[in-house]
């Protein structure tokens, strides 16, 4: 239990301070590399909570798919001369406004609903806990309960996939 | 130290959400936006994972990922338009792209 909020605490400033860092940093390939810092906090949060095959799939699809992605097309855009611009538009300080703005609202609203967090009286982990451990569990609901949706999943990616490719193509046609 | 409750999830996700917001909201330039994108995207998947273990329900892992697939594909179609964007108009700044602004 002592050791669970030390790792709480570690992971939580991880991943704050990596997101600000990624949000304000001048040069585009330091964000993404603090933007891989702050995804592996999420990874060590996921651990914590006993959700071991998201923190896996947090790790090989987001850090080792998603980022990289990112750093691909980062190596297409001439990194030298963005350095030198203006890092933030103009309407940044109404940004860090409304950002401010909607820390407050939350803020209220998490203070105002602290009551209702315990929210349901937690099954008790026997009735889970016959299924297996946390990936037999996801593939038991996934397959069953979630099957439609996960045949859907895969149809969008389909289509991403087909959309990348063809709004990323040259047509020599219209040069 | 007090134990770690689902509330600290909450106020964690919150931050992580503002700080992706303002990063949507100030930044020029495009890929560093898709990146607060995928913070915002992020801080709700901690939301999800905290509360399926609060009530010990393994459907919130489900749908974190489902969130993790429509991120994906987010970022593959985004990065493609970036791609057609810069080949265009040669900037990946968001506010130089106004020729739809009147």
């Amino acid at each position: 239990m002592w050791l669970d909020s030390v790792l709480f605490y570690a992971f939580a400033a991880l991943i704050l301070i990596c997101a600000v860092l990624t949000i304000t940093r001048r040069n585009v390939i330091h964000c993404a590399i603090w933007l891989i810092g702050a995804l592996l906090g999420v990874a060590g949060l996921f651990l914590l909570q006993g959700a071991e095959f998201l923190a896996g799939v947090q790790v090989i699809l987001y850090i080792g798919g998603v980022v990289v992605l990112y750093l691909f097309v980062i190596m297409l855009v001439p990194v030298s001369e963005e350095a030198r611009q203006r890092r933030f538009a103009n309407q940044k300080w109404l940004g860090l406004l409304a950002g401010l703005v909607l820390v407050g609202e939350l803020g209220v609203l998490l203070s105002r609903g602290a009551d209702a967090l315990p929210i349901a009286e937690p099954v008790a982990p026997a009735a889970l806990g016959e299924v297996g451990n946390n990936s037999e569990q996801v593939g038991e609901v996934l397959f069953s309960q979630y099957l439609l949706p996960f045949e859907l999943a895969s149809i969008l990616l389909l289509v991403a996939i087909i959309g990348a490719v063809v709004m990323a193509k040259v047509r020599p046609e219209t040069g | 130290m007090f134990p770690v409750t689902t509330a600290h999830y909450l106020v964690l996700s919150t931050l992580l959400l503002v700080i992706g917001t303002i990063g949507v909201l100030t930044r020029r330039n495009i890929i560093v936006i898709l990146m607060s994108i995928e913070l915002i995207l992020n801080a709700v998947n901690i939301n999800l994972v905290a509360f399926s273990n609060a009530v010990q329900n393994v459907n919130g892992q489900v749908f974190v990922i489902f969130v993790i697939t429509v991120a994906a594909a987010e970022a593959a179609v985004a990065l493609g338009i970036l791609i057609a964007l810069f080949r265009n108009k040669g900037t990946v700044h968001a506010d130089e792209v106004d020729i739809l602004r009147w």
